[in-house]
């Protein structure tokens, strides 16, 4: 149990330049911003005082490393700097924000799945077949869709004209949350399950060719069994691999989706910092964001490695 | 010796399979016949490619179809008159394990990464006994103590990868044995493995076959294991089997031209020579076969005539030793070889 | 081959139909497929001003929201009366601009620093990977918002964001197969005979990196003007009145009741260049990489 334990100590370490790269990424955004931020964000109600009050609360009055030094010191202390759009912190506008994205991510991960491992399963085992060719076709168009607009269309199909669901919004409570992000959990998990659903036809058809494969044959367990407990339980491996690295895609697509479905989530705030020149918010918004991928990609790299016990052997 | 026409263990005739590739039908197998007796081990010998895989797989069902496809007739002892190759899945199902098994050539991917060596074997052992947990774990620690593996309680709990090539291959051969076959098919069982084990696990498998009354096909490229394990050997080239004969007839007296090459490749212990011999020249692509007979792009002793037809296998002596070679008895001249023409690489 | 008799040629027969359509062979069909797609959305963009005789930003106060197949207006007019048909083609300048514009100089980028990386191996080596591995960790979406953010919103700052971003891929595949190609004879071989880095790289382990390079570049394409058309439709790329696809589909969110044809036929464009891509990836997979 010792290798478990180490394996997930050295993969916390392993973050820690992760997160320092992040944050550096994330400081240095505010610097794109071409001439003074100060300009742009106040427009026609510049006035130097208001200028160099904003650039006191950015920090920009500072040298360079005293300005990280002190993004890092206040982000240690939990504290994104204030909205200059809103009369709120950042921390509290992405605090409120957050729950209906973690939730949406969550839900989209889930029906991938719940897609994707039947289709990519039977269209190996089918290979060349009808399901197969389908398969193929269909991975192919949805790799295509822009997720807004595949939103946009079921928007229009099941909620506007069969009123099935509702229009936007994230309800208040499990089953109405559940109810109110179907369609846009939906979309993103149908752009999603594109790659896992070839990830897993290879990975099983790659994993039928297998020795082992051949090793519970010919033992003379039935087929099922063969297919459960061999072959798909190593191909599963992979889509889990695959899920962590293409977790920031199923990111990206929650921040159009959102935008769709107006859902109250970070993908929103973003969206609507960048109009209103929120930079601290946007800042926050993005590094919030990359560090969901970063805790993320832990958690499916533990489940893989609970999953694949070669992984914490050495 | 036992008497293999009697009541042969298995039996196959006329045994075809050919596989589809982008490169075109590749004549993996084409038209092998032969038995293995009770209590007999068969050697199946030759060249990598040459089909000896192909024919143990086909028999134990394993070919996938497609790409693959098969004809002939396999007859298994207790099957009556029924062909293997025509079983139903439930068929095939009962087939395997109980009446038939094989073993792997390579023990470092034959076992499932991912699951418990002891569920591995436990698997086997359950596979055809209706047993509680218990006793299924106990039979499980009793075939690895049989195998050789030490403390099985506790190696149990492990993965594959924490264990040996060696003792991966006696896990392995725990499952082969676990429903007690009548047949087994050792596909180049020790390849894989450092020569000191190869010596262990191949007197294991010798051991379990006299002490379960089992038959055997030992596949192998190595003549050397084929005489120390075989009663009878059949020699394989491209796809078809070239001499068949007992162990001490065909490597004291091999009659084919392909034989008398490998046989004169293999290293002379008493010689200083570090420099092995080798049959020039290398086996044809299974997809565009040569007219006439297939080895005779590589034989020094071909005629043109060789290149036009090809032989049956032909009776070189007692009725019990068959060559595919219409001049099995010029072969065995001397004067008959071109000089060192083997030799070169 | 020998006279085809007895079962033998029953099994040869049988299995030949299934052997004769080789890997190869399947993907001159599917890149020649993937071409016609592509070639065609291509040339009616172009060839747009002799298709159609309206402009894409010609308003006609008098026929707004005009149904698909009306006439003269074969997908419609939008809610300014401005033809659906002609603002697709027009558009799919705009779009077909990012999907090369990007994908190109983003391919040759981040080739180049693949290589460098991969071949010059030490410090610089660790130096780029890490920055690379520094944005794999980032989902690439929200980055590229907010440095569009940054920028300022338009077409130009979300092109100067995707190739601030884009390159790391295709930095990451070159140096793997850098250091694959490195270690081959061949290489070893031709810096035996003191061939210069420049000569080593250039003549013997560019092409073999390339095909990789060409592969990926057309999953990138798609996924660039998924892109595109994603910023556009955000409001964070290019800007209306402009007919890029994106905006079209943003355009026509707020009559989707009324007039469900302004969002759907831009996404069917859009689906369209992104399979013909796509096919062309996968045919040149097959036919360059049939062994992968």
């Amino acid at each position: 149990m010792s290798g478990r334990f180490g394996f997930l100590g050295r993969r916390v370490l392993q973050l820690i330049p992760v997160a320092l790269g992040i944050t550096i990424l994330v400081f240095f955004l505010l610097h794109l911003v071409p001439g003074d931020p100060a300009r742009q964000i106040l427009g026609q109600h510049y006035t130097p005082k208001a200028a160099a009050e904003i650039h006191h609360k950015l920090g920009l009055d500072q040298p360079l490393w005293e300005q990280y030094k002190i993004f890092m010191d206040r982000l240690v202390h939990g504290d994104l700097g204030d909205s200059v759009y809103y009369n709120q912190s950042a921390r509290s506008l992405i605090a409120e924000r957050l729950p209906a994205t973690m939730f949406l991510i969550a839900y989209a991960g889930v029906l991938a799945a719940l897609i994707s491992i039947p289709i990519g399963i039977i269209a190996a085992l089918r290979r060349g077949g009808v399901f197969d060719q389908a398969t193929r076709i269909g991975t192919l168009i949805t790799f295509a869709m822009p997720p807004f607009w595949f939103g946009i269309i079921l928007l229009l199909v099941f909620a506007l004209k069969l009123q099935l669901f509702p229009v936007s919004g994230y309800g208040s409570g499990l089953t109405d949350h559940l109810w109110h992000l179907f369609l846009p959990a939906l979309t993103i998990a149908l752009a999603f399950s594109t790659i896992l659903t070839r990830t897993l036809r290879a990975s099983m058809l790659s994993t039928l060719r297998m020795d082992f494969v051949d090793t519970a044959r010919i033992k003379g367990i039935s087929r099922t069994t063969v297919l459960m407990r061999h072959v798909v339980r190593n191909a599963i491996v992979a889509i889990v691999v695959v899920f962590g690295i293409n977790l920031a895609f199923l990111i990206g697509s929650t921040v159009l989706v959102e935008n769709v479905f107006s859902i109250p989530g970070l993908g929103q705030l973003l969206v609507d910092s960048v109009s209103s020149r929120d930079y601290p918010v946007v800042q926050g918004t993005t590094l919030v964001l990359a560090f969901l991928v970063v805790v993320v990609n832990l958690v499916t790299d533990v489940v893989h490695a609970a999953l694949d016990p070669r992984v914490t052997y050495e | 010796m036992t008497d293999s026409a009697a009541a042969p263990v298995l039996e196959v005739e006329d045994l075809r399979t050919y596989i589809a590739t982008d490169a075109g039908v590749v004549r993996a197998v084409d038209g092998v016949s032969f038995t293995v007796g009770e209590r007999e081990i068969l050697g199946l010998v030759g060249e990598s490619g040459c089909g000896k895989s192909v024919t143990c797989r086909t028999i134990a069902g394993l070919m996938p179809s497609p790409p693959a496809r098969s004809t002939g007739r396999v007859r298994l002892a207790g099957y009556g008159e029924r062909n293997l190759l025509d079983l139903s899945a439930p068929d095939l199902q009962r087939l395997r394990g109980e009446h038939l098994s094989m073993v792997f050539q390579d023990p470092m991917s034959a076992l499932n990464p991912v699951m418990r060596v002891g569920a591995q074997v436990e698997e086997a052992v359950g596979a055809h006994e209706k047993l509680t947990g218990k006793a299924r774990r106990t039979r499980a620690i009793e075939l690895m103590e049989r195998v050789g593996i030490p403390v099985p309680e506790r190696r149990m709990r492990d993965y594959p990868h924490q264990f040996s090539g060696g003792m991966r291959q006696r896990v392995l051969i725990a499952m082969a044995i676990a429903g007690r076959p009548r047949l087994l098919l050792a596909d180049e069982p020790t390849t894989a493995l450092d020569v000191l084990i190869q010596d262990q696990i191949l007197s294991l498998l010798l051991e379990l076959q006299r002490d379960f009354g089992m038959s055997m096909i030992l596949v192998s490229h190595d003549l050397g294991v084929i005489g120390e394990m075989c009663d009878r050997v059949a020699v394989m080239y491209a796809g078809e089997i070239v001499e068949l004969a007992d162990t001490a007839t065909l490597l004291g007296g091999p009659c084919h031209p392909y034989t008398i090459s490998l046989l004169r490749s293999l290293p002379d212990v008493n010689s200083q020579s570090r420099y092995l011999r080798s049959i020039g020249g290398a086996p044809p692509a299974l997809v565009n076969l040569p007219d006439g007979c297939r080895f005779a792009p590589r034989c020094p002793l071909a005629l043109d005539e060789c290149r036009e037809w090809e032989t049956e296998l032909l009776d070189a002596g007692d009725g019990e030793h068959t060559a595919r070679c219409w001049r099995h008895e010029d072969t065995r001249r001397e004067d008959a070889w071109p000089e060192q023409s083997y030799e070169s690489a | 081959m020998s006279a085809v008799l007895g079962p033998s040629g029953t099994l040869l027969e049988s299995l030949e139909r299934r052997s004769r359509t080789s890997r190869i062979g399947r993907g001159r069909i599917t890149l020649a497929v993937g071409i016609l797609i592509l070639g065609t959305m291509i040339a009616v963009s172009l060839a747009a001003p002799l298709i159609t005789s309206y402009k894409p930003d010609a308003i006609d106060p008098l026929h707004p929201l005009l149904h698909p197949l009306s006439p003269g207006h074969p997908l419609g007019t939008d809610s300014f009366g401005r033809d659906i048909f002609s603002r697709i083609l027009y558009g799919g300048r705009i779009d077909l601009l990012i999907a090369f514009g990007a994908t190109s100089v983003t391919a040759v980028v981040g080739t180049v620093i693949g290589l460098t990386s991969g071949y010059a191996g030490g410090w610089v080596d660790t130096v780029i990977m890490r920055i690379v591995d520094l944005f794999f960790a980032f989902p690439f979406f929200v980055l590229v918002i907010a440095i569009v953010a940054m920028l300022g919103p338009s077409i130009f700052n979300m092109f100067v964001a995707i190739w601030l971003t884009s390159w790391i891929s295709y930095a990451r595949i070159t140096r793997g197969h850098t250091l694959g190609a490195k270690r081959q004879e061949y290489t070893l071989a031709a810096r035996a005979l003191g061939y210069t880095n420049r000569r080593v790289v250039l003549r013997h382990i560019l092409p073999n990196v390339v095909s990789y390079v060409i592969i990926f570049a057309m999953v990138d394409a798609v996924g660039n003007i998924v892109l595109g058309s994603s910023l556009g439709f955000l409001g964070l790329g290019a800007q209306p009145p402009s007919p890029e696809w994106g905006v079209m589909i943003s355009d026509g969110q707020n009559y989707l009741l009324t007039a469900w044809w302004l969002s759907t036929f831009p996404g069917i464009a859009i689906i369209l260049v992104g399979v013909g891509f796509s096919l062309i990836g996968d045919g040149l997979a097959d036919i360059l990489r049939p062994g992968d």
